[in-house]
């Protein structure tokens, strides 16, 4: 595929096909009032110099200060290691330039590191089949209940309260259009989904179930296989959210036979950034292959017997199927995917177990030091966690929060952000890169930050 | 080819008449456009359909592709072998591979339809 840009010539000769004078009235239906403001606003300067541009680079690369912080945020995100060996592979000029492959046949390496992939996150996850990856969990989300949609076609989707905050958003945004009923049940005092909640919720309209585990507030949800079982007496489908490094020490969620396992999959070895890109998980049953969304590839032979490999099931893509397809996803993570398949491949089952293990007991250290040294009192201190727990301040959090930071700590999320009456709570995450030595200064200056008061 | 006790679509249907239910399934000409076909979505038994609306999904190697009824009818059975053998459509498009029966709701609509010597000369054959 050529990139050159079409010539005056040619431009002029598109114009006059469709019947046009200029460019400019391709934006005939924007108001003129808009364009006026518009043109105003966003001057486009002179060009930079090579080394001008450099420059500017850099000086605005020097405004991101993250890596002088020790972080302790989560919430979806999670600052895990990545070994150099992810990167590496990952900018390879064959996997770091080239697409999703709309020329499958003649990207052999990139569908063959994507088959990979998928096989990996069905190991994860005990699920029959996984896509080649959608944009990140939101939007794998939302794909998902349009998905139970099309399987069940009934029109309302229960979301636990235990959900993301901005994967509900992302969700409402998809289906506000159309005319789907969006009920979100609340958790109980534990912070675990309320099961008796959802008996009384779900209907033989409901579509499907959204949960997610550990959920937004770092629970382990323990009444998974029980919800399954209410969510398919009512014939509905069952979607879990996970977090995948969890799943180091956690049950596979096929054995609480979920029906689609979607999640975010920034933690297997992709770097933490401000936009992305992420990588959205999305593995389901193989009764329900035809109605997944995005690309899938398959492993086949060719003529001659030699195992090659494929874009399966492209009839359903909008690229040919238009209006009609299964789903408006043309396309996939195909470099953040590669990333997750070398990094599971790297840590095996052993490491991903050996990394969870950390998480799980750093996170469990800082929380009792948290609770009898500190004094402090945790939001839902009988439930079970993973490495992410919620801590009551004594006072608002975002004041806490900046006296962390000025000493250099990102203390947590607060949870006013999403929830705008829990302000003096905070969501604290620990990853395998916080040493023991960061979780004693991080206490050492919780201590100070809150004794102040 | 195109057996002469049933009338044919311009969009390749084919539907006989027995009593008040049509049996309906692809052409032969549909069968080999399409090449070999993989997989297809039945719809529900129930289904209330109208002329020309979407009966069926039929979805090939190359392609998937809408099959319209070619009468107004509600849905009384589906062709059940195609969903483990889809390929019977190409194997036997006018019998072993029929894909739905309808009970018609407007039976003058059969009229409309072409005839097999009509729809040969429509496909060119």
């Amino acid at each position: 595929m050529s990139y050159i840009p079409h010539t005056p010539s040619e431009i002029e000769e598109l114009l006059s096909t469709i019947g046009l004078k200029s460019i400019e009235d391709l934006f005939s239906d924007i108001p003129e009032e808009i364009k006026t403001k518009a043109k105003e606003n966003f001057k486009i300067q002179a060009s930079n110099s090579e080394i001008e541009l450099l420059e500017e680079i850099k000086t605005i690369a020097k405004k991101n200060v993250g890596k002088d912080y020790i972080s302790f945020l989560g919430g979806g995100a999670y600052n895990h290691y990545i070994p150099p060996f992810v990167k590496m592979v990952s900018q390879f000029p064959t996997f770091y330039t080239s697409y999703t492959p709309y020329q499958p046949e003649i990207s052999q390496g990139v569908l063959q590191a994507i088959f990979e992939y998928q096989s990996l996150i069905c190991d994860l996850t005990g699920m029959d089949v996984a896509n080649a990856s959608l944009y990140e969990a939101g939007s794998g989300i939302a794909e998902s209940a349009l998905m139970c949609i099309r399987i069940n076609n009934r029109k309302e989707v229960i979301i636990s309260e235990g959900l993301n905050p901005e994967y509900i958003l992302t969700l409402k945004t998809y289906l506000k259009a159309q005319d789907i009923k969006v009920i979100e049940l609340p958790l109980n005092k534990n912070g675990e989904t309320n099961i008796e909640l959802l008996e009384k919720m779900i209907s033989n309209n409901t579509s499907c179930v959204i949960l997610q585990n550990p959920n937004f507030f770092g629970i382990i949800e323990t009444k998974l296989k029980e919800m399954s079982e209410i969510i398919h007496k009512n014939n509905a489908l069952f979607i879990l959210s996970i977090y995948p490094i969890s799943l180091g020490i956690l049950r596979p969620p096929s054995e609480y036979d979920v029906d689609i396992v979607v999640g975010e999959g920034q933690s297997l070895g992709i770097p933490l950034a401000y936009g992305g890109p992420y990588l959205g998980i999305l593995a389901t049953k193989k009764d329900f292959i035809r109605q997944m969304p995005g690309r899938i590839v398959g492993e086949t032979i060719d003529l001659e017997g030699k195992r090659g490999f494929v874009n399966t099931l492209q009839t359903r893509e909008q690229h040919i199927r238009r209006a009609k397809a299964t789903s408006n996803i043309c396309t996939n993570e195909a470099l953040s995917a590669i990333m997750a398949g070398v990094y599971l491949s790297l840590l095996g089952k052993k490491g991903l177990k050996r990394v969870a293990e950390i998480c799980f007991s750093r996170a469990h250290f800082l929380k009792d030091k948290i609770e009898k040294e500190l004094n402090l009192e945790l939001s839902y201190p009988n439930a079970y966690f993973f490495n992410e727990f919620v801590v009551k301040l004594p006072e608002d959090s975002t004041v806490i929060l900046k006296k962390l930071e000025e000493r250099k700590i990102l203390g947590g999320i607060p949870l006013s952000k999403f929830y705008p009456d829990r302000n003096k709570e905070i969501l604290i995450a620990i990853t395998e890169k916080n040493s023991i030595g960061e979780i004693e200064y991080y206490l050492k200056a919780l201590k100070e930050v809150t004794k102040e008061n | 080819m195109y057996p002469e006790d049933r009338k044919y679509s311009k969009e390749h249907e084919w539907i006989k008449i027995e009593g008040n239910i049509g049996i309906i399934g692809i052409t032969h000409y549909a069968q080999e456009e399409l090449g070999d076909i993989v997989h297809i979505d039945l719809p529900e038994l129930g289904k209330e359909v109208k002329q020309k609306e979407v009966l069926a999904v039929i979805e090939s190697v190359k392609s998937a592709s809408d099959v319209y009824s070619p009468v107004s009818g509600k849905v009384i059975e589906v062709n059940e072998k195609l969903r483990e053998k889809p390929e019977l459509i190409n194997e036997d498009p006018h019998n072993e591979g029929w894909i739905v029966k309808l009970e018609l709701s407007n039976p003058e609509e059969y009229n409309s339809l072409l005839s097999a010597a009509e729809y040969k000369n429509y496909i060119g054959s």
